[in-house]
C-alpha cells in the first residue's frame, strides 16, 4: 500500500488540478492514466528528435527508427516471442482484428468455414468476424461461457469445419477470465487458428508465448498505461507469412514499378504509411514502468481491492453485482446495478461526487442480452487504485440510494 | 443546478401523461442507443397544434422525468411553437445544466414529439 501512496504521485491527473480535487478514476478497463514517465517521453520526442523513421540517412531520424524498433524488441521479450519480426504495432486492438480479418480472414476463409467466437467478446472481436463470415458464406459459431468461466458448448461449436477461433483472455463487461484450456486443445485438434483478446489481460498478466502459443495475440497500449494510439498485433511467423497486407501504401514495399511490387520484410509489410511513432516510444516507457513496480505485486495489490469492494459492495442490499466474486476468475472488474436506479443515473450521481466509473452495456452487448441487462455499472481497477478510493465510492453509492429512495 | 433535485425526481417517480392514448393520429417510437432509454409518444393533432399528448417509456430518471415535464408543455402548442422548443429550454424547465452525455437522455421526448410532427406534416 506504501509504494502504491508512492506510485500516485507519478500520474498528474490523479491529483485533479482540473476539477478542484482528487480524481477517483475506476475506470481503467476503458483506458488507464499516464505515468510522468510515459508523457515526458512524447514531449522528449517531438522536442527532440521528431522525424520519420525508416527513411531518412540525417541522424535524428536513426535516432527515431532506432528507439521505435527498440520497442518493437522490447515488446518481443515481454511476451517472450521467438522473433521481433512477429510485432506489428496498429493504433489498437480493434485495427489489428480488423487487420487479421482483411489479411487472414480474406485470404483464408472460405464458403462453408466456421469462425468461433465467445459470448464474452467485446463487439471489436465480434463484428469483424460477424462481417467477414456474411461476405464469405462462412458461418459465426458462439462458445457459451457459464458463471465459473468454462465454455458449455465447445463439442457443437469446435470441429471440422472451424478454421479461426477468436476469443477474449478476459471479459471487459464483467471481468471474467474465462477458461481457456479446452478450446484451446479442441481448437488445435481441429487445425484452427486461434486468436486471443488480450485488451484487458495483458495490463494485468502479461502473457508468455512460451507457455501458451496461439496464431494471434492482441491488445492495446493505452489500457497498460501507455500513450493512446498504439495497439499490438503479435501473429506467430508461420502465420505471418500466409497473409496479404492490409493497407497499402509507404513503407511496405522494396520495390514498385508499374508492374509489379515486391513486399518489404515482415512485419514491415503490415505497417504501411507513417505509424504513431511518438506514442510507439512512450509505450515503450509504459512497459519499463510496469517491469519496475513487478507485475506480481500489482495483481496482489488489485485482488485485495477486488475482494475489499465485493464485501463493501455484497453489505448493501440494493446492489446487484454481475461479475464473479472470486479473484481467481476476476482481473479486477466489478459490474453491478443499484435496483431500480438506472446505471446512468447512478454514473452521473457518482460523477458530482469526484468519480469516473463507466455505465452502459461497455461494448458487449450479446453478453448483456444474455444476462438480461440493458446496463451495468462498472468499476474497473489499476495498480494505483486504493482502498480509500473504494470507501468513498461506497458512501457516494449510499447517496445515490438516498437521492432515490428517501422520500415522503 | 442539482439534476437530482425533488422536482425531477417526482417527474421521475409519478410521471405525468404517461399512458396510452386510443384514437391517437400518431404513435411513435424512438430510443437512446447508448442509454438503452426508449420512449413511445402519442398524439392528437388538430389544425396544426397538439390537442393531448402521452408517452410510455424506459430509461434513465433524466429522460423519463424530462419526457413527464415536455408532455405538460407542448399541451395545446401549434407546431411551430413546439419546434421552437429546443436544449436551452429544456435546462431551463429540468433547472439544471446537463452535461454532454447527458443531453440526448433530456432531448429524446421532445426530439420524438417533433419527429412525430413532421410525420404528419409530410403525410399531408
Ligand atoms: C476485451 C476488449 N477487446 C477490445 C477492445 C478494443 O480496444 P481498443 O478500443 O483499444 O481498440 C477493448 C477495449 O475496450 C476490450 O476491452
Amino acid at each position: 500500500m506504501d509504494q502504491v501512496k508512492k506510485l500516485r504521485n507519478d500520474f498528474p491527473i490523479l491529483k485533479g488540478k482540473l476539477i478542484g480535487r482528487p480524481l477517483i478514476y475506476l475506470d481503467n478497463a476503458a483506458t488507464t492514466q499516464k505515468p510522468n514517465q510515459v508523457i515526458s517521453k512524447l514531449c522528449e520526442f517531438y522536442e527532440n528528435y521528431n522525424s520519420n523513421i525508416h527513411r531518412a540517412v540525417y541522424a535524428i531520424s536513426e535516432e527515431a527508427t532506432i528507439a521505435y524498433e527498440q520497442v518493437r524488441t522490447k515488446i518481443a521479450d515481454f511476451l517472450k516471442a521467438e522473433d521481433p519480426a512477429e510485432i506489428i504495432f496498429t493504433r489498437g486492438t480493434t485495427e489489428s482484428i480488423n487487420l487479421i480479418a482483411y489479411s487472414y480472414g480474406e485470404k483464408n476463409i472460405k464458403k462453408g468455414d466456421e469462425i468461433v467466437v465467445s459470448d464474452l467478446e467485446h463487439h471489436s472481436n465480434f463484428l469483424p468476424w460477424k462481417a467477414l463470415c456474411e461476405r464469405k458464406g462462412a458461418k459465426l459459431k458462439v462458445l457459451e461461457s457459464d458463471e465459473k468461466g468454462d465454455f458449455v458448448n465447445i463439442k457443437d461449436v469446435i470441429g471440422k469445419k472451424t478454421k479461426l477461433i477468436a476469443v477474449t483472455l478476459m471479459s471487459n463487461a464483467i471481468g471474467l477470465i474465462p477458461n481457456l484450456k479446452e478450446v484451446f486443445e479442441a481448437g488445435k485438434k481441429a487445425g484452427a487458428k486461434i486468436l486471443l483478446d488480450g485488451a484487458q489481460y495483458v495490463p494485468h498478466f502479461g502473457f508468455s508465448l512460451e507457455e501458451t502459443d496461439p496464431d494471434f495475440l492482441v491488445f492495446s497500449g493505452h489500457k497498460m498505461l501507455g500513450p493512446m494510439g498504439v495497439g499490438v498485433l503479435y501473429v506467430k511467423m508461420e502465420t505471418l507469412e500466409e497473409m496479404d497486407p492490409f493497407l497499402y501504401g509507404g513503407e511496405m514495399v522494396t520495390e514498385v514499378t508499374e508492374k509489379d511490387v515486391t513486399w518489404n520484410d515482415l512485419p514491415y509489410k503490415f505497417e504501411a504509411g507513417t505509424p504513431s511513432v511518438a506514442d510507439v516510444i512512450s509505450f515503450g516507457a509504459a512497459l519499463d514502468y510496469l517491469d519496475k513496480i513487478d507485475m506480481t505485486e500489482m495483481q496482489n495489490h488489485i485482488n485485495d481491492l477486488t475482494e475489499y469492494a465485493f464485501k463493501q459492495l455484497n453489505k448493501i442490499d440494493e446492489i446487484s453485482i454481475v461479475s464473479p466474486d472470486n479473484t481467481d476468475i476476476n482481473g479486477g472488474v466489478i459490474a453491478f446495478n443499484v435496483d431500480d436506479v438506472h446505471p446512468h443515473d447512478v454514473g452521473t450521481i457518482l460523477d458530482k461526487e469526484g468519480i469516473a466509473v463507466r455505465t452502459g452495456h461497455h461494448c458487449a452487448q450479446p453478453l448483456m442480452n444474455k444476462l438480461g441487462l440493458t446496463g451495468t455499472v462498472r468499476i474497473s481497477f489499476y495498480l494505483y487504485n486504493t482502498k480509500e478510493e473504494i470507501e468513498i465510492l461506497v458512501n457516494a453509492l449510499k447517496k445515490v440510494q438516498e437521492i432515490f429512495f428517501n422520500e415522503e | 443546478m442539482d439534476l437530482y433535485a425533488e422536482l425531477i425526481l417526482d417527474h421521475y417517480k409519478n410521471p405525468r401523461n404517461f399512458k396510452e392514448l386510443e384514437k391517437a393520429d400518431i404513435v411513435f417510437e424512438d430510443n437512446n442507443p447508448l442509454c438503452g432509454d426508449k420512449v413511445k409518444i402519442f398524439l392528437k393533432v388538430e389544425n396544426e397544434q397538439i390537442k393531448e399528448v402521452s408517452f410510455m417509456g424506459v430509461g434513465c430518471a433524466i429522460s423519463i422525468a424530462a419526457s413527464s415535464m415536455i408532455s405538460e408543455i407542448v399541451m395545446n402548442k401549434t407546431y411551430e411553437d413546439v419546434f421552437k422548443i429546443d436544449k436551452n429550454q429544456v435546462e431551463k424547465m429540468m433547472g439544471a445544466e446537463l452535461s454532454v452525455s447527458r443531453v440526448k437522455c433530456a432531448m429524446l421526448g421532445l426530439s420524438a414529439i417533433k419527429k412525430a410532427i413532421k410525420i404528419l406534416q409530410n403525410e399531408k
